[in-house]
């Protein structure tokens, strides 16, 4: 994964007031990663996105080239040397440095990313610690069953969401993944499937369900624990079952029934369970119910991932350090320790004293103490528009976008890795060449030669 | 009037699109600070759409915020909903309990009327 898989996928020239057409692009918004979209482009600017949902006509069509300064220094209109040199200055004379970010840059970016923060021994995360990080623990606890978002549409029978909600976070997940595709077990599509959402509130994903479970606010893990006991056949209290759940006992035997009575079930998950009481607690209670489950079918659970790379993310960061987010380099080997190396925390606790903020806005999504900390410290921002974090940032960067500008690879939800078919070249650089610059500049300023 | 509820922020469609079109355009301002409440919940208090309320959560933490009437079907009484943004944001405290996750989904928080929406 080097600059000559960019470079290999680089736009092709717009010809001045003619239509271009790109078969097959990929959007990366979301974390289904959709390659099948058709986009119209004419004079750098895309005017149609065929086959791309509501958040994806939003992406495409949003993304022009933008006339601002490619970097900014306090402020200040200043030239891209400057802006590297300075970034380079400030990563390097801190003391306790965190990158943060990722999920909104090809892999390639991702990578030169973790190489910055291994020179500069700092602690490197990625916007998966506030999404999935309590899964990716999980992960690691349980274990996962898995399997690709195609098996999905070719077997799958009982699809369950809990606490996830793709009607509005991910809006092709149904038809092109999870409930609409006729595949070859379930040729009738919709038909051969039972779908079953479990959520606090009845989502605008509840009205594609056949079963609709809504549960009392955190109680994901109660929930969880009660189907386990029901899939090894345990004795329990109905009346305690729905005084913890708020849900009748009989409709979590017959959930149940319907679980052991399919050939592959999938429970998708979101962020209902990692952003709520009880965090990883409650995705180690779901993939272990998910292992349970294989003694009766085949069963698997697939995390909805939101940014388009931030799948990605996770494999870039475990294969360069061999844990997949909150890693410290402090010690001159990695680290990895959530609650302690993770951004939230760095920040919140006053530890960090410089940073680098790749394609993602902690000031608009951060806690209060840990904006504060960020707007405290020098930091370098790079993203594609403006935002909260790029006009707090010591030095800003805007890049050009993945996918829309420059080419690289991502990896869709289920670990699939796909290439990107980018439509119209950028006055900026890309987030690759301006970390790339700013990799060189730390390593001279640290006299590391070759 | 004050009262205890549970704070559910999330994702919603126009904020997605708002995110592409950009975060200081109105659309995308608009829906992250938009406090989704239930009608019945509304009845119960005498809340009128637009009115202006105060969240605090556990730690303290507050903010401001217009309401907007939820729908009934989707939004059970005694919960809030409002989009992923800045406001739910500042309802979230520093600690993540060793997980790197504030809890972010689920706060307790109380809400109070601070002023009424401008009906004239």
């Amino acid at each position: 994964m080097t600059a000559a898989s960019i470079e290999a996928n680089a736009p092709t020239a717009c010809v001045p007031g003619e239509l271009k057409i790109i078969e097959d692009a990929v959007c990366t918004f979301c974390g289904c990663v959709c390659d099948d979209i058709d986009l119209s482009v004419k004079d750098n600017h895309i005017v149609e996105a065929k086959r791309a949902c509501v958040l994806g006509k939003a992406w495409f069509l949003n993304h022009s080239v933008e006339e601002r300064s490619s970097c900014l220094i306090e402020g200040r209109p200043a030239t891209l040397e400057e802006g590297y040199d300075r970034a380079a200055k400030i990563l390097t004379e801190g003391k306790y440095p965190i990158i943060y970010g990722l999920s909104d840059s090809p892999c390639e970016a991702q990578r030169v990313a973790v190489g910055i923060c291994d020179w500069i021994g700092g602690t490197v995360d990625t916007t998966t610690s506030v999404c999935h990080g309590p899964s990716g623990m999980a992960f690691q606890g349980v274990g996962e069953v898995t399997c690709s978002l195609g098996e999905v549409a070719n077997r799958g029978d009982m699809i369950l969401f809990w606490g996830s909600n793709p009607a509005e976070s991910h809006p092709r997940h149904f038809t092109k993944y999870s409930l609409m595709p006729k595949g070859l077990f379930v040729p009738n599509g919709r038909k051969d499937r039972t779908c079953v959402v479990v959520d606090v509130r009845r989502t605008k994903s509840a009205k594609a369900a056949d079963i609709f479970i809504q549960i009392k606010p955190k109680k994901d893990f109660e929930a969880l624990w009660t189907l386990r006991a029901l899939a090894k056949g345990l004795d329990l209290d109905p009346e305690q079952v729905k005084r913890d759940t708020g849900v009748e006992f009989a409709v979590w035997q017959d959930l149940m029934e319907r679980m052991k009575a399919s050939k592959f079930g999938v429970i998708f998950f979101g962020m209902g369970l990692t952003m709520t009481r009880g965090k990883h607690a409650n995705t180690e209670a779901l993939l272990a119910l998910t292992r349970d489950m294989n003694a009766h079918t085949r069963f698997v659970a697939k995390p909805n991932r939101g940014h388009g790379n931030v799948t990605g993310a996770d494999n870039v960061v475990s294969w360069r350090t061999g844990y997949p987010f909150g890693v410290n380099h402090a010690r001159g080997y990695p680290r990895f320790n959530p609650g302690e190396y993770t951004t939230s925390d760095v920040l919140a606790n006053r530890e960090a004293d410089c940073g680098m903020t790749i394609a993602c806005d902690p000031m608009a999504n951060f806690s209060q103490p840990a904006r504060e900390h960020l707007a405290a410290i020098p930091f370098i921002a790079l993203d594609t528009k403006e935002t909260p974090t790029t006009r707090a940032a010591t030095v800003a960067f805007s890049v050009a976008t993945y996918g829309i500008n420059t080419g690289g690879t991502v990896y869709r939800m289920d670990d699939v890795p796909i290439p990107l078919r980018p439509a119209f070249a950028s006055p900026h650089p890309s987030d690759y060449e301006v970390l790339t610059q700013i990799e060189t500049r730390v390593k001279r300023l640290l006299g590391v030669t070759g | 009037m004050t009262d205890t509820f549970i704070l559910i922020p999330g994702r919603t469609t126009d904020q997605g699109c708002g995110i592409s079109e950009g975060k200081f355009q109105d659309k995308y301002q608009k829906e992250i600070r938009a406090l989704q409440v239930a009608p019945g919940d509304m009845a119960r208090l005498g809340l009128l759409e637009g009115d202006r309320v105060r969240l605090t959560g556990e730690e303290g933490q507050s903010v401001e915020v217009c309401i907007t009437a939820g729908k009934k079907d989707e939004l059970p009484e005694g919960i809030l909903f409002i989009a992923y943004g800045d406001i739910s944001s500042r309802m979230m405290v520093g600690d993540t309990h060793g997980s790197g996750m504030p809890t972010s989904k689920g706060m307790e928080v109380t809400m109070e009327l601070v002023e009424r929406a401008n009906v004239g």
